[in-house]
């Protein structure tokens, strides 16, 4: 049959199945081939903690929405134009996202009565019952389908079952005018070495899908977004936050000429970054994982005192375990970039959900007076240029600089355009070069006027000999009690963090240079409140986002003062907007909070905004 | 190369330990041995680094003029862990006492020997938590009264030596803080040892455990409770050399030589060098009154070290690799022109 192609600017799609049906695999390859096609994209995985939860239930369903559009896509999308459910679960925890004229891919196979009953539904219409009936909705034999398609493969029945993902993929390319040769490409790479019999058969079901969305009454429409118009020329990739940072990373190892260590203990969301520098040993990057999360830490701060570029990954619960040692590397002032991935807490909390709760721990979680620079990423791409950042102020500036990304983040992706690493600058440390001259010793805290930065002897050089350690001492690095010195050392500490404050960008403020409302934000909510902005951009809304939080950009307290209030977005209870009332307290600050472990919608700020105005 | 003396190794700071504690012997057996081993080595001083923990021992780097990091109660092995993977070419050395690496530290402790990484692990053992004045630590013997356990201890102690190779350890040895040639001997061996070394140093603690290790250490029981082993010589100690060790079935038996028929012939031969862990292990487990305790090197056998392994995989997945910088990298996988 004749399908309508309609050219649309943007689609959200999301994929909703059993944690164990591959819907973050089914996902990401439609986020990839809309990348490689030229797309600007968001993505947004969504998934349980449990790696196979119960079958069928609510719990265990696994989601990835993906936003496609023919311009640059700031948000995975708040509401889904197609929602595709692998079953009845699937449908009932997701279909509260669909738009108003949302399709709804089904497997109607799983629609059955043990299944719905498993998924919560009380009566025969699950669609009726959550009031999405009016919706397109397509209810495809997913499940018998693909049995068909691979009946003479010789795959054995759980093989075959495994491909239903790859059948659903086939449907959406048909639906969104993509065509199958990048998942083909894919599929060949996958199973070339271990398993050359699935290539076929997941190729075929591919294509079998296609064609059936191609054949069925049921799909009205099908639809093209075209490549993004506004993107600069240039070489692209998909990337996500937790590759950009472990990029980022290697990038100042490259650009600093020190070897990059990374401690670190598996934790969610975080992992992907370890894993990630385990793969790259091609450019001389240690990775050690460690028997805990403080060892994690600690053998990077052995790593920074033996002069390599030290770092260490972590979440929420690993940092709280990393806290004492955090106060070592303050004392000894060692470059070490501690990243945290956050995630929804307290405790073990959500460990697979998005938030911004760990601000408070970065900034004072630890004992004594101990500042530690803080600094946040605020996109997927934006992780690379944040690692670098973290690591040249740690490098230059002698100090643990703590980086905070999020789950959202971490798992999510982009596209980006490939920089050139000429076009980084060099990291310098400060290193004490050559001999001392004869009968003088190396004092370790002896400081840089200018900075307060102390100098950098690494071990194995002549007559540098020197010892540091967690107790206080004087400028000569000899253990010291007394009263005068604790206060002077504490205070050039502190302030050695504030005159980093210099070397950062001023904050930027888009919309009017003056007005009734600043909206701000920090970290990875900068892409929905963008948005919100976007829409709602009268003469009297500005937005700022912050990619430092300590120390502020030095320009803030001259920005603040242009604005009547200043309204901060962020995904806790307010941390941001607590630090800015003690830092800059005569200004009138407003929140718009969420900890509900997603992201914001977008249009939750939008109305967070024209509540402020 | 210049000839380094003990006076090299010595900082400009006071050793700040009580007077009769057992840690100044071991500093200054530290101080007689690393000459000895960079001469064997061909290290310069510039080499070392000398890493602590928390507890009274592990103010022992600011007494070595050597690099020295002083850092966290129980992290030492982390970091020292760090230094060595960070940079193979140092010559890490670690003091840390029985709280710090076997409460506190006792994951590092495990897990460092277990990689086999090579750093030199001095544990002090006065059985007490001496710089927080008194408690019992894990090494305290079972019942021991102090200010946490007024009643006695109701904790079974761990002996470091069965923790070390129960984690399949490369090298340990025991000594007494009285033992100053022995120490220096132990230190230079572990100085050669490719891989993890710990030697545990019995130490007096004159103010919270006076006589911590008295049984064994006076010098009027000490040939007869102790037996020194030494590579290659048979298992033999006593005042008069009279006494050694037999197998007895698949257990040690302490005879006497010269009586019921026993010559020298029958006494085992100490061999530290074998992968015979079950005897090494029956050596480290002996104790009073039935048996000498062991001293010496008891364990020095030959493994893959984890600084060598990290480095030649970077060497190996490097010379593979077609990604030689950071552009390459970025270039690598799926990419797409946008015109």
């Amino acid at each position: 049959m004749q399908h309508k192609v309609i050219d649309v600017k943007d689609v959200v799609i999301r994929f909703a199945g059993d944690s164990g049906d591959g819907m973050q695999l089914t996902g990401s390859l439609f986020a990839d081939m809309s990348a490689i096609y030229g797309n600007g994209l968001a993505t947004f995985p969504d998934y349980p903690p449990e790696i196979r939860a119960p079958h069928g239930t609510v719990s265990g369903v696994s989601g990835f929405q993906v936003h496609i559009g023919n311009g640059h896509v700031n948000t995975p999308g708040d509401y889904c134009d197609m929602l595709i459910a692998m079953n009845p679960a699937a449908l009932m925890a997701n279909a509260r996202w669909c738009k108003r004229e949302a399709m709804i891919l089904v497997d109607a196979d799983t629609f059955d009565q043990k299944g719905m009953q498993k998924a919560g539904f009380h009566s025969n219409n699950p669609f009726e019952e959550l009031g999405v009936d009016d919706r397109a909705i397509i209810p495809a034999p997913i499940s018998t389908l693909t049995e068909e398609s691979l009946k003479d493969s010789g795959l054995d029945a759980k093989s075959i079952h495994k491909c239903k993902n790859m059948f659903t993929l086939g449907m959406a390319c048909f639906i969104y005018s993509r065509p199958l040769e990048y998942i083909y490409g894919y599929i060949e790479k996958k199973f070339a070495r271990k398993h050359p019999e699935m290539i076929e058969p997941n190729k075929k079901v591919l294509n079998d899908g296609y064609n059936y969305a191609a054949a069925i009454q049921a799909v009205p429409n099908t639809y093209e977004v075209e490549p993004a118009h506004d993107l600069e020329p240039g070489l692209y990739r998909n990337i996500t936050g937790n590759q950009a940072i472990a990029w980022g990373l290697l990038a100042a190892s490259e650009k600093s000429g020190l070897p990059l260590f990374c401690g670190s203990y598996p934790i969610t969301p975080a992992t992907a970054i370890l894993e990630e520098l385990a793969l790259h040993k091609s450019l001389g990057a240690k990775t050690l994982q460690a028997e805990d999360e403080i060892a994690g830490i600690c053998t990077a701060i052995g790593a920074a005192f033996a002069g390599n570029l030290a770092v260490t990954t972590t979440s929420g619960p690993g940092l709280s375990l990393k806290s004492e040692a955090l106060g070592l590397a303050v004392m000894t002032e060692l470059p070490l970039v501690i990243v945290d991935v956050q995630r929804g807490g307290p405790s073990t909390g959500l460990p697979t959900k998005t938030e911004q709760t760990d601000l408070n721990q970065a900034l004072y979680g630890r004992n004594g007076e101990c500042p530690i620079p803080v600094i946040a990423a605020h996109s997927p791409a934006h992780c690379f240029d944040a690692a670098f950042t973290a690591a040249k102020i740690a490098l230059e500036h002698m100090t643990p600089v703590i980086l905070l990304s999020e789950g959202f983040l971490g798992n999510g992706s982009e596209p980006w355009h490939i920089p050139s690493m000429c076009d980084y600058p060099e990291i310098k440390a400060p290193f004490v070069n050559g001999l001392l001259p004869e009968g003088e010793k190396f004092h370790p805290y002896e400081r840089d006027p200018e900075t307060l930065v102390r100098r950098w002897a690494i071990p194995g050089q002549k007559g540098l000999e020197h010892r540091i350690g967690g107790l206080e001492k004087n400028h000569f690095g000899v253990l010291s009690n007394d009263p005068a010195n604790h206060e002077t050392m504490v205070r050039e500490r502190e302030q050695k963090v504030e005159l980093i404050a210099r070397d950062l960008p001023e904050l930027e403020v888009h919309g009017p240079q003056k007005g009734k409302l600043l909206v701000v934000s920090w970290g990875g909510t900068f892409g929905h409140v963008l948005s919100a902005w976007n829409e709602c951009s009268t003469d009297d809304v500005a937005f700022a986002h912050f990619d430092s939080i300590f120390p502020l950009p030095s320009n803030t307290r001259e920005v603040f003062g242009r604005y009547e209030r200043i309204l901060v977005c962020e995904l806790n209870c307010g941390q941001f907007a607590g630090w800015l009332r003690a830092r800059l307290p005569e200004f009138e600050y407003r929140q718009c909070n969420k900890v509900q472990g997603q992201p914001f919608l977008v249009n939750e700020i939008v109305k967070a905004i024209k509540e402020n105005l | 190369m210049a000839v380094l003396t003990a006076k090299d190794f010595k900082s400009d700071q006071l050793a700040r330990w009580c007077p009769g504690c057992g840690d100044h012997a071991v500093l200054a057996a530290l101080q007689r041995a690393l000459p000895k081993v960079s001469q064997a080595l061909a290290y310069e001083k510039e080499r070392y680094v000398v890493v602590s923990g928390i507890g009274c021992s592990s103010r022992l780097p600011y007494y070595m003029d050597t690099y020295g990091f002083h850092s966290i109660h129980g992290r030492a092995t982390a970091i020292s862990t760090g230094i060595k993977v960070a940079n193979p070419n140092l010559t890490v050395w670690q003091a840390c006492g029985d709280g710090d690496a076997l409460a506190i530290g006792g994951n590092h402790f495990i897990h460092a020997i277990r990689r086999n990484i090579d750093i030199n692990v001095i544990l002090f053992n006065n059985r007490i938590y001496g710089l927080t004045k008194g408690q019992y630590s894990p090494t305290s013997k079972f019942g021991a009264i102090t200010k946490t356990s007024p009643y006695g201890t109701v904790e079974h102690p761990f002996n470091p030596g069965s923790l070390v190779l129960g984690a399949k350890g490369t090298f340990f040895a025991r000594s007494l803080d009285v033992e100053l040639a022995l120490n220096e001997e132990i230190m230079t061996a572990a100085a050669l040892h490719d891989g993890c070394s710990v030697m545990e140093m019995l130490v007096n603690c004159v103010i919270f455990n006076d006589g911590a290790h008295k049984d064994i250490s006076d010098p009027s029981v000490r040939a007869d409770r102790t037996i020194i082993l030494r590579q290659g010589e048979k298992m033999v100690f006593g005042k008069n050399r009279d006494k050694g060790l037999v197998f007895d079935g698949s257990c040690l038996k302490v005879v006497t030589i010269g009586e019921d028929g026993v010559s020298l012939d029958d006494i085992l031969t100490h061999d530290a060098h074998s992968n015979n862990i079950g005897l090494q292990m029956a050596l480290v487990d002996m104790k009073g009154p039935d048996f000498p305790v062991a001293l010496g090197v008891i364990r020095d056998v030959k493994d893959v070290t984890y600084d060598d392994g990290v480095r030649d995989q970077l060497k190996e997945v490097a010379r593979k690799s077609t990604i030689h910088c950071v552009d390459d990298l970025l270039r690598s996988g799926s990419t797409w022109e946008v015109k």
